[in-house]
C-alpha cells in the first residue's frame, strides 16, 4: 500500500506569493537577499508597497529591461534594479538608521534555524567554514517592527529548522514574528509556535512530526 | 581662492603614510573609487587597515590593493561577494586581519565619528557572538551594547560631480558608504566622473558639502561595468 503523502509541499514561489498575500498596502518592506526577494513579484502593482533596498534606495523597483539599466542603481544583492515613481536614495548611515530605527513595518529574511522563542540563526552555520560575512542581517533582524521569516521547513536531510532553541549562532534574539515555510505559516507567541496555516492536506500531527519544537493550533 | 582640485594622482595621494587607517567608498562596486585605490597602490603605503563594506571581485580594485598584502587588517560587513578570490586566500593563510560589523553598526561607527560621538549603544548584535568582548547595557528592559566610532585617517570616495571647493553630488546607489566616509577621516580624497564651475551645482543637490572634502581628482571613466 501506498505511504504517499495526502499534502504537496509550496515551492519557492509559491511560498514568496503566499507571503506577498499578508502585507498589506502602505507598509514599507526590506527583503532580504534570496528567496525573500521574489516576494516583491507577487505584491501587485496597485497595491502600494514600498521596498527598501539596505544600500540606500526606498522605492525599489523590479529588474530594468536590457536596454534600460542605470549601471548605478543596485540592490542589496547586487542585482540592476529601478527606481519606481516617488522612490528615493539615501546614504547608508541614513539607510540603516531607518533600520535601525524602527521605521519599517516589515522585513523578510531567510534563515537556518527560527527558535519557539524568536531566536534567529541566518548568517553563520559554523565557526571556521569560511571567513564570517553578517551583512545587514543583524541590523534588520533586530530593528525591524515585525520579523517574517521564509524558510523550507527543515533541512534537506529532513531536520526540522523550528526548534526549541538554536545551535547555530544567533543573528538576533526574540526578533521572529512568522514563519512561512514550504508546510505552513505559523506565528511566533508567547506560548510558543502557533500555526495559522497548513497547506491542504496536511494533518497537525504530520506537521509536528517534522517539527523539533511544539506546535500549538491557532483559536478559530 | 580655495581650490581643492588636484591635477595629478601623485597629488591625490600625497602624505598618506604606512598603518593608516583607509575608508573606502561603495558597495560592491557601484561608488567604489578604484582610480584612488590604484593611486594607493601606486604610492606604496604599507600596514595599512581597510574600512570597506566588502572584501573585492576578482582582481582588481580593492582586490588588487589586498593582493599587494600591504593591508594588514579589513574591516568589513560581508567579505563574501560574488569572486572573493584575494581575500579568501588572504584569509585562509592568516595573512589578513578580519573585522566582521554588522553593516549598519559599521555606517554608524562612521558617522558618530564624523560627528564627534565617542561611542553608542545599539541594539544590533546584542546577545550574539559579534557581542563577545562588548560592554552590554539595559534600556527599557532590552538589551544594547556598545560600539566605538570608526576614524579613518585617509577615506577614499567616489562622487558624480564636485566643484572647486569639493561640494559633492552622487549618482543614484552609488552614494551608499561615500558621504558619511567623508565626514570620518582627517583627509578625505574623492575621485569625481564631473567638474563644475563653483555655483553650477544645485545647492538643494548637493550631498556632501565641501568642508569635508580635501581634495578632489577628476577622473572620468564612464560607466561601471560589474556590480
Amino acid at each position: 500500500m501506498s505511504v504517499q503523502a495526502a499534502y504537496k509541499p509550496m515551492t519557492r514561489r509559491e511560498m514568496a506569493a503566499r507571503l506577498a498575500d499578508d502585507i498589506p498596502e502602505g507598509w514599507y518592506v526590506n527583503l532580504g537577499i534570496g528567496a525573500p526577494l521574489q516576494v516583491a513579484d507577487y505584491v501587485p502593482e496597485e497595491r502600494e508597497v514600498v521596498f527598501q533596498s539596505e544600500n540606500g534606495v526606498l522605492g525599489m523597483g523590479p529588474a530594468p529591461a536590457p536596454d534600460k539599466i542605470n549601471r548605478w542603481l543596485i540592490n542589496a544583492g547586487k542585482q540592476y534594479i529601478t527606481l519606481r515613481t516617488g522612490g528615493s536614495y539615501m546614504h547608508h548611515a541614513d539607510s540603516f538608521a531607518l533600520i535601525r530605527g524602527g521605521h519599517l513595518d516589515l522585513c523578510v529574511l531567510g534563515a537556518f534555524q527560527v527558535a519557539e522563542n524568536g531566536d534567529l540563526a541566518n548568517w553563520s552555520t559554523s565557526d571556521n567554514e569560511s571567513a564570517p560575512a553578517v551583512g545587514g542581517a543583524m541590523d534588520l533582524a533586530s530593528g525591524t517592527r515585525n520579523l517574517w521569516v521564509i524558510m523550507d521547513h527543515t533541512t534537506k536531510t529532513g531536520e526540522s529548522r523550528l526548534v526549541r532553541r538554536c545551535t547555530y549562532p544567533l543573528t538576533a534574539v526574540g526578533c521572529a514574528k512568522r514563519v512561512y515555510t514550504n508546510l505552513a505559516v505559523i506565528d511566533v507567541t508567547d506560548e510558543g509556535f502557533v500555526v495559522r496555516d497548513m497547506v491542504r492536506g496536511l494533518t497537525l500531527k504530520e506537521l509536528q512530526d517534522v517539527t523539533d519544537a511544539p506546535l500549538h493550533m491557532a483559536k478559530q | 581662492m580655495i581650490n581643492k582640485i588636484v591635477q595629478s594622482m601623485a597629488d591625490a595621494m600625497a602624505g598618506i603614510k604606512d598603518g593608516s587607517v583607509i575608508l573606502v567608498g561603495g558597495f560592491g562596486s557601484i561608488g567604489q573609487p578604484n582610480a584612488l585605490i590604484a593611486g594607493l597602490i601606486e604610492r606604496g603605503a604599507k600596514d595599512l587597515t581597510i574600512v570597506a563594506n566588502n572584501s573585492g571581485i576578482g582582481h582588481v580594485g580593492l582586490a588588487a590593493l589586498l593582493e599587494t598584502r600591504r593591508v594588514r587588517k579589513i574591516v568589513c560587513s560581508f567579505p563574501r561577494t560574488a569572486d572573493p578570490v584575494v581575500f579568501e586566500e588572504l584569509w585562509r593563510e592568516g595573512a589578513i586581519e578580519l573585522e566582521c560589523v554588522p553593516q549598519g553598526t559599521m555606517a554608524e561607527r562612521m558617522r558618530a565619528a564624523g560627528a564627534g560621538i565617542p561611542a553608542f549603544y545599539t541594539a544590533t548584535a546584542a546577545g550574539t557572538k559579534l557581542a563577545e568582548g562588548k560592554e552590554e547595557r539595559e534600556f527599557n528592559g532590552r538589551a544594547y551594547i556598545l560600539e566605538e566610532a570608526l576614524r579613518g585617517d585617509v577615506a577614499l570616495v567616489e562622487a558624480w560631480e564636485a566643484d572647486r571647493w569639493g561640494n559633492l553630488t552622487y549618482k543614484s546607489s552609488a552614494r551608499n558608504f561615500n558621504p558619511v566616509m567623508a565626514t570620518a577621516a582627517d583627509l578625505t580624497i574623492a575621485q569625481v566622473q564631473h567638474i563644475v564651475e563653483l555655483g553650477a551645482l544645485d545647492p538643494e543637490m548637493i550631498a556632501t558639502p565641501g568642508i569635508y572634502v580635501d581634495r578632489v581628482v577628476h577622473v572620468p571613466y564612464g560607466e561601471p561595468t560589474v556590480t
